[in-house]
């Protein structure tokens, strides 16, 4: 069986690090940093995938129908909303930065005043 | 830049050797093994009345997690209503004082199919919320689907009906409700004599709309949660472009 997806995440998660280290600009690095994210949802995902398994919902399939791991994609959900909401709080601190500063590089950044 | 790519590359390297040391011991692709998937794929049904095995996992077995999650959610709802108040230098125009700017110009077809987006919308989110314990989906991603319509509302350029359809203090109570409500079900386990967060409800038809005891009650919780927040977090930021202004002293 082929292991390509192990492959995708440490892609996506050094990509989206790589991302990061090299912005030039707040917005896009909160996205990079949601490809970092992402690449937690593959591993998640594929660690339960079960060769041959179908969705683990068993309302028309019998129960005992070989199936993927329920757990993990619970987790996914978890992280998603986690992440989404992560997002959404440094955009605003983003926001507030650009206000302050004038600019959405990073390197532009003054330490913070009372 | 320089230097600062070259420490990436070594620390990367680094992570990527730990990285591939950590994911070669894990069972090949397809090749599951854990024990708990099985178990609860084997149980979900029997012990809990739900079809999905996801929703058990996520408000029964896992519940307790997913109230940390949930206030994770509120949380971040309130940190991004503090972060985006209007600052000492700045003032909040009151809206209707600006009515002609505010309902700036939409082409009419995004209007119309915006506008036509929204009862759909508002049935789906609806339909995903309630059915979280037989098909996937559930609160989280119901919400969602809801918030998506308070969107559909601005993208219509409406944003002064939707002043009105959703006054403040409403979307506070559901926003609180739908918070506390996932700990007052977990709470009332506790009083039946049980553990917190027991599916103490009466259990039901597998398949059916009112089965898996507290799980679709606490989907209908969080989807009000979820829904509110996000609409909160997204009128934050459109209130930051719309009504926010610098104080021109």
């Amino acid at each position: 069986m082929s292991n390509a997806p192990y492959l995708l995440v440490a892609w996506l998660f050094f990509v989206g690090l790589y991302g990061i280290v090299t912005s030039r600009h707040l917005v896009h690095m909160i996205v990079c940093l949601s490809v970092v994210q992402s690449s937690t949802y593959v591993l998640l995902l594929q660690i339960g995938w079960v060769k041959g398994g179908t969705a683990p919902l068993f309302l028309d399939v019998p129960v005992g129908t070989r199936a993927v791991d329920p757990v993990v994609q619970a987790l996914t959900l978890t992280d998603v909303v986690v992440g989404v909401t992560a997002t959404a709080v440094l955009l605003a601190l983003a926001l507030q930065a650009h206000k302050r500063s004038g600019s959405l590089d990073p390197a532009d950044l003054r330490p913070m005043r009372g | 830049m320089r230097p600062r790519l070259v420490l990436f590359l070594v620390g990367a390297l680094g992570g990527i050797l730990l990285l591939a040391w950590g994911l070669w011991g894990l069972p090949g692709f397809g090749h599951y093994r854990g024990p708990y998937g099985n178990q609860i794929n084997a149980r979900a049904a029997k012990e809990r009345h739900s079809s999905s095995a996801v929703a058990p996992v996520v408000f029964d077995y896992r519940g307790f997690d997913t109230v940390g999650e949930e206030l994770i959610l509120f949380a971040a709802v309130m940190g991004v209503i503090v972060l985006l108040r209007a600052q000492r230098e700045e003032h909040e125009e009151p809206a209707r004082l600006r009515t002609e700017e505010l309902s700036f110009r939409v082409s009419e077809s995004s209007r119309v199919v915006a506008l036509a987006l929204i009862p759909p919308t508002v049935v789906l989110g609806l339909y995903v919320v309630v059915h979280g314990h037989l098909s996937p989906g559930g609160g989280f991603q119901g919400g969602v689907a809801l918030a998506a319509a308070g969107v559909l509302l601005y993208l219509a350029g409406e944003y002064l009906s939707f002043q009105r359809v959703y006054p403040v203090a409403l979307l506070d109570l559901g926003e609180a409700g739908g918070a506390g409500g996932f700990i007052v079900i977990g709470l009332v386990g506790l009083f039946t004599g049980a553990a917190y967060l027991s599916n103490v409800f009466p259990l039901g038809i597998t398949g059916t709309l009112f089965s898996a005891g507290t799980i679709p009650v606490i989907n209908v919780f969080v989807g009000v949660e979820v829904a509110v927040g996000i609409v909160f977090m997204v009128y934050e930021f459109v209130e930051q472009t719309l009504l926010v202004r610098r104080r021109s002293s």
